[in-house]
């Protein structure tokens, strides 16, 4: 595949995990990614590793919970190479790991701000300058407990609920307008976020391996081919999906 | 490309449609294909496109609704080819365009036959073949009826939401012996079979083109791109989806 020659990508959160494995797949396949993350040395790592494999990409730090910062990154990504076809608006943080009466309002509010409203934030600013060229494709990530629930996280899953409803609504006003807009929702991904919540609770590493039918975890680099895909011409009826990467837990 | 040289793809429905669309592309990545359909001249004249492009299959005269047509299909593809590596599960016939109480037990048992029958006797029969050779990946074509109804298609809905209800019990079955087992589920596409639809049911085609957000009906190579897709290793942790691609209807 070479899907994306000469083509603009934008991908939140790329410092790690599912967005940084989404700029490498991004960058193999011909596009010019602009890595964006809260965290400049790991955004700027992920550059080097695409700089490494022969690809062009640069770092643009945002903290996409900050309108103003998600706007500046879009401007700059424009202003460096003149347009933005493809955007993944993937930063987002984990869950706390009790229940609801012992999340407090502020790491409640915390978690919306960055896994909601920086979705938000990301299609506001890109969608007007896709707009501006005829067309995009965006894919956000919401996650497996944006369709179901699981104990401990109700933060976090509330948060990833409301990015399928807020994809679904996005894709209906701009379809016919030539931006694609879809989100894909990973089951338990094998992630630096993931592996901090395993650090703090050890069991659960091993309890949650029963909710994967396919009796193992995912690695980040599946979540990114199917996003990479999503964003390709190859899925050009693709328009408003929450596509299930989960190998079968919500199938359950 | 070649994403899929040395494998074995077998499409029922194959004659026509979706199916072709989709043995079409299956050959376009190099895998030889079994195509299989009621329709013996349809099978013959994919067979021969496909020739005609330097690819390589074989036409099988199948009646889905029949286990024995099942059971010699798998076992042709294993026969010629050797093995047999991706199904695409796709016969299926439309809806009556009738209110509930006055569809008949004569339409109902020829659609559920067809539509839901013919998938699990499929599956009965390639699983086997597919865990023989330790895997493989299977896809079925549920419809945006699987998951949201319309009016006056009570039956081919019933139908396709039990597909998808198949589709996932199937995928936890076998989601850790090696089959990723996952269903499509196509908006209006314009293929023969909906053109004929269409004709015996007046206005369902403004009404239709109307719920799609993009503005447009789908092309069959639109879905065959989605169903080869998620036969690739690509799509190595999706297993008991339900693939959207319509197009944004579902969304709303």
């Amino acid at each position: 595949m070479s899907d994306f020659d000469h083509k603009i990508a934008l991908v939140t959160g790329a410092g790690s995990g599912i967005g940084r494995a989404t700029a490498l797949v991004f960058a193999r396949e011909g596009a010019a990614v602009a890595c964006s993350d809260i965290d400049t040395e790991s955004g700027e790592a992920t550059v080097r590793m695409i700089e490494d494999l022969g690809g062009t990409a640069s770092f643009v730090r945002a903290d996409v919970s900050v309108g103003s910062d998600v706007e500046a990154m879009v401007q700059t990504v424009v202003e460096r190479y003149g347009r933005l076809d493809v955007a993944h608006n993937n930063a987002g943080i984990g869950g706390l790991g009790k229940p609801i009466d012992g999340h407090s309002l502020s790491e409640f509010e915390r978690t919306m701000a960055i896994n909601t409203k920086g979705v938000f934030h990301g299609m506001k600013y890109q969608i007007p300058q896709m707009l501006k060229q005829g067309g995009g494709a965006i894919v956000n990530t919401s996650s497996m407990m944006g369709l179901v629930g699981l104990a401990g996280i109700s933060a976090y899953s509330a948060s990833k609920h409301a990015v399928v409803g807020l994809t679904r609504s996005a894709a209906l006003e701009y379809g016919s307008k030539g931006v694609r807009i879809n989100c894909v929702c990973p089951g338990i991904i094998r992630t630096p976020i993931n592996q901090k919540y395993w650090d703090e609770f050890p069991e659960a590493e091993k309890e949650w391996l029963s909710i994967e039918p396919i009796g193992r975890y995912g690695e980040p680099e599946e979540v990114a081919e199917v996003v990479a895909w999503m964003a390709s011409d190859e899925a050009s009826f693709m328009h408003g999906h929450a596509l299930s990467v989960d190998g079968g837990a919500t199938a359950q | 490309m070649s994403r899929l040289a040395t494998k074995v793809a077998l499409v029922t429905g194959g004659g026509a449609g979706l199916g072709r669309a989709t043995c079409l592309a299956f050959a376009a990545e190099s895998a030889a294909v079994v195509v299989a359909d009621r329709d013996a001249e349809g099978a013959a004249g994919t067979v021969s496109l496909i020739e005609r492009k330097g690819g390589s299959a074989v036409s099988v005269e199948t009646d889905v609704t029949q286990a024995s047509d099942c059971e010699r299909m798998v076992a042709e593809a294993t026969s010629r080819f050797g093995r047999l590596d991706f199904a695409y599960n796709n016969a299926g016939m439309g809806g009556e365009g009738l209110p509930t109480h006055e569809t008949t037990l004569v339409h109902w048992d020829a659609l559920m036959a067809v539509n839901l029958t013919g998938v699990f006797l499929s599956m009965k029969y390639e699983i086997p073949a597919m865990l023989e050779t330790g895997g493989g990946a299977i896809v079925n074509t549920s419809s945006i009826r699987g998951l949201v109804s319309y009016p006056d298609l009570s039956a081919y809905t019933a139908s396709k939401h039990a597909v998808f209800g198949l589709t996932k019990s199937a995928a936890l079955e076998y989601a850790d012996k090696g089959i990723r087992i996952n269903a499509v589920c196509p908006g209006v596409v314009k293929t023969a079979l909906v053109e004929q639809s269409y004709a015996r049911m007046p206005g369902f085609e403004e009404r239709s083109l109307a719920l799609h957000p993009v503005g447009r009906f789908g092309e069959p190579e639109e879905i065959a791109a989605t169903v080869v897709w998620l036969c690739s290793d690509e799509a190595s942790y999706v297993a008991g989806a339900g693939l959207v691609v319509d197009g944004g209807w579902v969304a709303q």
